[in-house]
């Protein structure tokens, strides 16, 4: 189980000194490794096509964004526009949400978890991550 | 026709995780959809393909679970056929039922397989027993899902007068007791869930931050404006808060869901058939939690209806699922007819 924390404001303040590019590349490369594992259908990916998306680490003060395209994620660097679609939460809520510990539209009721921008965006998108069988996920460590 | 034995839990899979989730935890039948608007949960990423379903059944089927299928929305104009072909595409895939609400598809299904179960679905909105027992007697539905807008008194007088089982619901989201017949999502956006399969499309709804609130918009209607620290709710136009006559607030429906477990005994006890849980839009985790929960009622029930009590655990389990974070018993325990 994963408790319910909120990180220090310390952290927010010290994540925001740190470059951002880790996060995206990371997350990046988890999606893609997804891919090449065939957990992702095509159908949702062709609609992410070309399209920027931003998750915000809250209490981390960590922001990631990545754009999909010609079948891959990849970071995008020193992004400063409004992303299509943006995740914003608490570090504990996004590990409890990938550890399948809390179910995305609960963390929506209690305000943990905000969806901003292309709202069908980030349908596909929760859909798309909730259709994945977990025990095949490939381990990243 | 009133029976002792304990009701089947139908449980909701928007996704073969979903409904392993299900199968896993308790549930003795699932249902599900194709990714079409056949059915009213026909949101982007979510539902069925053929491959997903054939899979899904043999795993619920493997483990003696059941599979019913919803095509529930009503078939638009020039495109029966799309309807019709889902229909016997079910009848092909050896689903055990398909639940449905047009009297025409009904009339299909039933001339066209006769083998093949059909239920009523909640979309039907047949709410009393020569409603119910017109579709057995045209369609020989052999199970009705009965829309919340009854009392549980309703609801017995509704068994005691018809050889069809009867299904209500257990725990999930309220639409706002108006199943079939709304047309507000339309009103604001013109697609609803009778007609494309979903209520309030993604592609209307528009969330925004203001420093302090969170505002809802519905194809650029202004339904909600949440404080920090307000729970939330699906954006239904039926859930959003209105100025009336000078004051705002929920004007039709408070975000809130059905919640059943306290009144468990009662709706065993007058013979109720399965109870379904709603939420095909939800998570694999939110299906394990509930069906988890439902499961452990029914079989501690099961175990003597004397010493069925509500656990604490059970209670704030299904409370932190709902919708607005509060659980209502809805119309089964209406004071007023
Ligand atoms: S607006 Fe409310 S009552 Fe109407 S279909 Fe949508 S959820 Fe149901």
């Amino acid at each position: 189980m994963i408790p319910r924390f909120q990180l220090p404001a310390f952290f927010a303040r010290a994540g925001r000194l740190f470059p951002q590019w880790p996060h995206a590349a990371g997350l990046a490369l988890a999606l893609n490794a997804a891919i090449a594992a065939r957990l992702l259908p095509a159908d949702s990916l062709a609609l992410l096509e070309g399209r920027s998306f931003l998750v915000v680490v809250n209490d981390a003060g960590t922001r990631a964004a990545f754009t999909y395209g010609g079948g891959s994620f990849r970071p995008l660097l020193n992004f400063r526009s409004e992303p299509d679609l943006t995740f914003r939460a608490n570090l504990s809520a996004f590990l409890r949400l990938l550890a399948r510990e809390e179910d995305p539209d609960t963390l929506f009721f209690n305000r943990e978890l905000s969806i901003e921008g292309d709202t069908e965006l980030g349908l596909v998108v929760k859909n798309m991550l909730e259709a994945i069988e977990l025990p095949k996920l490939p381990k990243f460590s | 026709m009133p029976s002792n034995r304990l009701p089947d839990l139908v449980c909701p899979a928007g996704s073969l995780p979903a409904l392993k989730s299900a199968v896993d935890n308790g549930a003795d039948a699932v249902y599900l959809g194709f990714k079409n608007n056949t059915n009213a949960r026909n949101f982007a990423g979510l539902n069925f393909d053929e491959k997903a379903l054939v899979d899904g059944i043999r795993y619920a089927h493997d483990r003696k679970k059941g599979v019913l299928l919803a095509i529930n929305t009503f078939p638009q104009a020039g495109r029966t056929a799309d309807w019709q072909r889902a229909v016997d595409a079910a009848a092909d895939l050896g689903v055990d039922a398909v639940i449905m609400a047009d009297l025409g598809l009904l009339d299909y299904a039933n001339r066209r397989h006769p083998g093949l179960r059909l239920h009523l679905s909640v979309q039907g909105s047949a709410t009393n027993f020569a409603a119910v027992n017109l579709a057995h007697q045209e369609f020989g539905i052999r199970r009705a899902v009965l829309p919340r807008v009854l009392t549980l008194g309703q609801v017995e007088h509704v068994i005691q007068n018809t050889p069809v089982e009867i299904e209500v619901f257990g725990y999930g989201s309220l639409c706002v007791m108006n199943e079939g017949r709304c047309w507000l999502s339309s009103y604001a956006c013109g697609e609803s869930p009778n007609t494309v399969g979903a209520c309030s499309p993604a592609k209307f709804v528009e969330w925004k931050k203001k420093p302090g609130v969170m505002e809802t918009r519905l194809n650029g209607i202004l339904i909600d404006s949440r404080g920090d620290t307000e729970s939330a709710g699906y954006p239904t136009l039926c859930k959003g808060r209105y100025e009336v006559n000078g004051n705002t607030y929920y004007a039709i429906e408070e975000p809130t869901s059905l919640n059943v477990l306290s009144i468990l005994p009662d709706i065993v006890n007058i013979g109720v058939r399965a109870i379904k849980v709603e939420g095909r839009q939800r998570s694999p985790t939110y299906v394990a939690q509930v069906t988890r929960t439902l499961r452990a009622a029914l079989d501690s029930l099961a175990a003597g209806a004397e010493r069925y009590e509500v656990r604490q655990e059970w209670q704030s389990q299904l409370t932190r699922l709902s919708e607005g974070n509060q659980a209502t018993l809805g119309a089964y325990s209406r004071p007023w007819r």
